[in-house]
Protein backbone atom coordinates (compact mmCIF):
# COMPACT_ATOMS: atom_id res chain seq x y z
CA UNK A 1 0.00 0.00 0.00
CA UNK A 2 1.32 3.45 -0.87
CA UNK A 3 1.03 5.74 2.10
CA UNK A 4 1.86 9.40 2.23
CA UNK A 5 3.09 10.79 5.54
CA UNK A 6 1.18 14.01 4.97
CA UNK A 7 -1.97 12.11 3.98
CA UNK A 8 -1.86 9.94 7.10
CA UNK A 9 -1.22 12.98 9.29
CA UNK A 10 -4.25 14.69 7.76
CA UNK A 11 -6.45 11.62 8.34
CA UNK A 12 -5.19 11.39 11.94
CA UNK A 13 -5.86 15.12 12.49
CA UNK A 14 -9.35 14.69 11.04
CA UNK A 15 -10.30 11.87 13.43
CA UNK A 16 -8.88 13.63 16.49
CA UNK A 17 -10.52 16.95 15.56
CA UNK A 18 -13.92 15.31 15.05
CA UNK A 19 -13.77 13.56 18.43
CA UNK A 20 -12.46 16.55 20.40
CA UNK A 21 -14.78 18.99 18.64
CA UNK A 22 -17.75 16.80 19.60
CA UNK A 23 -16.43 16.19 23.11
CA UNK A 24 -15.61 19.76 24.05
CA UNK A 25 -18.66 21.61 22.65
CA UNK A 26 -22.39 20.96 22.91
CA UNK A 27 -23.92 22.86 20.01
CA UNK A 28 -23.37 21.36 16.52
CA UNK A 29 -22.35 24.74 15.09
CA UNK A 30 -19.77 25.24 17.85
CA UNK A 31 -18.54 21.67 17.43
CA UNK A 32 -17.95 22.28 13.73
CA UNK A 33 -16.17 25.55 14.41
CA UNK A 34 -13.94 24.16 17.17
CA UNK A 35 -13.23 20.98 15.16
CA UNK A 36 -12.21 23.03 12.13
CA UNK A 37 -9.92 25.17 14.28
CA UNK A 38 -8.30 22.08 15.77
CA UNK A 39 -7.87 20.46 12.37
CA UNK A 40 -6.24 23.58 10.95
CA UNK A 41 -3.95 23.86 13.96
CA UNK A 42 -2.92 20.20 13.64
CA UNK A 43 -2.17 20.36 9.93
CA UNK A 44 -0.52 23.79 9.86
CA UNK A 45 1.41 22.98 13.06
CA UNK A 46 2.56 19.62 11.68
CA UNK A 47 3.76 21.09 8.40
CA UNK A 48 5.46 24.01 10.20
CA UNK A 49 7.20 21.66 12.62
CA UNK A 50 8.29 19.49 9.69
CA UNK A 51 9.92 22.49 8.01
CA UNK A 52 11.60 23.60 11.24
CA UNK A 53 13.06 20.12 11.71
CA UNK A 54 14.24 20.17 8.08
CA UNK A 55 16.90 22.69 9.14
CA UNK A 56 18.08 20.48 12.01
CA UNK A 57 18.88 17.09 10.45
CA UNK A 58 19.72 14.25 12.85
CA UNK B 1 -37.52 15.93 48.17
CA UNK B 2 -34.38 14.27 49.53
CA UNK B 3 -33.03 11.21 47.74
CA UNK B 4 -33.01 8.05 49.79
CA UNK B 5 -29.96 5.81 50.12
CA UNK B 6 -31.61 3.28 47.79
CA UNK B 7 -32.17 6.01 45.18
CA UNK B 8 -28.56 7.06 45.40
CA UNK B 9 -27.33 3.46 45.07
CA UNK B 10 -29.59 2.90 42.06
CA UNK B 11 -28.32 6.11 40.50
CA UNK B 12 -24.69 5.11 41.10
CA UNK B 13 -25.30 1.67 39.57
CA UNK B 14 -26.92 3.31 36.53
CA UNK B 15 -23.96 5.66 36.13
CA UNK B 16 -21.47 2.79 36.24
CA UNK B 17 -23.55 0.80 33.73
CA UNK B 18 -23.49 3.82 31.42
CA UNK B 19 -19.69 3.98 31.78
CA UNK B 20 -19.37 0.26 31.07
CA UNK B 21 -21.51 0.61 27.93
CA UNK B 22 -19.53 3.70 26.88
CA UNK B 23 -16.27 1.76 27.21
CA UNK B 24 -17.55 -1.42 25.50
CA UNK B 25 -19.03 0.34 22.47
CA UNK B 26 -17.74 3.85 21.68
CA UNK B 27 -20.58 6.36 21.95
CA UNK B 28 -23.03 3.89 23.54
CA UNK B 29 -23.02 5.82 26.82
CA UNK B 30 -24.07 9.04 25.11
CA UNK B 31 -26.69 7.19 23.05
CA UNK B 32 -28.17 5.73 26.25
CA UNK B 33 -28.21 9.20 27.79
CA UNK B 34 -30.12 10.57 24.79
CA UNK B 35 -27.19 12.46 23.29
CA UNK B 36 -27.77 10.90 19.90
CA UNK B 37 -25.62 13.23 17.78
CA UNK B 38 -22.60 12.93 20.07
CA UNK B 39 -23.04 9.18 20.46
CA UNK B 40 -23.23 8.53 16.73
CA UNK B 41 -20.24 10.77 16.05
CA UNK B 42 -18.11 8.91 18.62
CA UNK B 43 -19.31 5.54 17.37
CA UNK B 44 -18.41 6.28 13.76
CA UNK B 45 -15.19 8.26 14.32
CA UNK B 46 -13.60 6.02 16.96
CA UNK B 47 -14.55 2.75 15.31
CA UNK B 48 -13.25 3.99 11.97
CA UNK B 49 -10.02 5.19 13.56
CA UNK B 50 -9.50 1.80 15.21
CA UNK B 51 -10.22 -0.02 11.92
CA UNK B 52 -7.85 2.34 10.12
CA UNK B 53 -5.12 1.48 12.63
CA UNK B 54 -5.58 -2.23 11.95
CA UNK B 55 -5.57 -1.60 8.21
CA UNK B 56 -2.25 0.25 8.58
CA UNK B 57 -0.66 -2.91 10.06
CA UNK B 58 -0.68 -1.56 13.61
CA UNK B 59 -0.23 -3.92 16.53
CA UNK B 60 -2.64 -4.66 19.36
CA UNK B 61 -0.12 -4.96 22.14
CA UNK B 62 -0.27 -7.80 24.68
CA UNK B 63 -0.24 -7.05 28.41
CA UNK B 64 3.36 -7.79 29.35
CA UNK B 65 4.19 -6.64 32.85
CA UNK B 66 7.89 -7.22 32.22
CA UNK B 67 7.77 -4.55 29.53
CA UNK B 68 6.03 -1.55 31.10
CA UNK B 69 5.75 0.50 27.89
CA UNK B 70 4.17 -2.44 26.04
CA UNK B 71 1.75 -2.94 28.93
CA UNK B 72 0.79 0.75 28.84
CA UNK B 73 0.23 0.57 25.09
CA UNK B 74 -1.95 -2.52 25.66
CA UNK B 75 -4.04 -0.62 28.23
CA UNK B 76 -4.46 2.25 25.77
CA UNK B 77 -5.46 -0.21 23.02
CA UNK B 78 -8.04 -1.81 25.32
CA UNK B 79 -9.66 1.59 25.82
CA UNK B 80 -11.63 1.02 22.62
CA UNK B 81 -13.62 -1.73 24.34
CA UNK B 82 -15.05 -4.88 22.81
CA UNK B 83 -13.59 -4.10 19.38
CA UNK B 84 -10.13 -4.81 20.85
CA UNK B 85 -11.11 -8.32 21.92
CA UNK B 86 -12.99 -9.04 18.67
CA UNK B 87 -9.96 -7.96 16.64
CA UNK B 88 -7.60 -10.04 18.80
CA UNK B 89 -9.95 -13.03 18.53
CA UNK B 90 -10.07 -12.67 14.77
CA UNK B 91 -6.29 -12.66 14.58
CA UNK B 92 -6.09 -9.02 13.49
CA UNK B 93 -3.64 -6.56 14.96
CA UNK B 94 -0.61 -8.83 14.85
CA UNK B 95 1.39 -5.85 13.63
CA UNK B 96 3.89 -6.05 10.77
CA UNK B 97 7.02 -4.29 11.99
CA UNK B 98 8.52 -4.04 8.51
CA UNK B 99 5.43 -2.29 7.15
CA UNK B 100 5.97 1.37 6.32
CA UNK B 101 2.79 2.26 8.16
CA UNK B 102 3.42 0.16 11.31
CA UNK B 103 4.07 3.11 13.65
CA UNK B 104 1.19 5.09 12.14
CA UNK B 105 -1.09 2.13 12.73
CA UNK B 106 0.03 1.96 16.36
CA UNK B 107 -0.64 5.69 16.78
CA UNK B 108 -4.16 5.30 15.37
CA UNK B 109 -4.95 2.29 17.60
CA UNK B 110 -3.54 3.80 20.79
CA UNK B 111 -5.09 7.23 20.30
CA UNK B 112 -8.49 5.71 19.43
CA UNK B 113 -8.40 3.81 22.75
CA UNK B 114 -7.29 6.84 24.75
CA UNK B 115 -9.95 9.07 23.21
CA UNK B 116 -12.62 6.50 24.04
CA UNK B 117 -11.47 6.70 27.67
CA UNK B 118 -12.11 10.46 27.53
CA UNK B 119 -15.53 9.75 26.02
CA UNK B 120 -16.27 7.42 28.97
CA UNK B 121 -15.36 10.21 31.41
CA UNK B 122 -17.63 12.61 29.51
CA UNK B 123 -20.47 10.08 29.70
CA UNK B 124 -19.83 9.79 33.45
CA UNK B 125 -20.06 13.57 33.88
CA UNK B 126 -23.21 13.70 31.77
CA UNK B 127 -24.84 10.88 33.75
CA UNK B 128 -23.96 12.74 36.97
CA UNK B 129 -25.70 15.84 35.64
CA UNK B 130 -22.53 17.94 35.50
CA UNK B 131 -22.94 18.65 31.77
Amino acid sequence: MRASHLGLMIVFALFVSVVFGTLMRDEPKEQLRFGAQLFTAFVVGGVALGWILYFFPL
Amino acid sequence: MRATTADREQSATYTYLICLAAWAIPGAGHLLLGRIQKGLTFLIALTLMFAFGLWLDGRLFPVEITQPLVALAALADMGIGIAFFIARGAGAGAGRVVALTYEYGNAFLIVAGLMNMLVVLDAFDTAQGRK
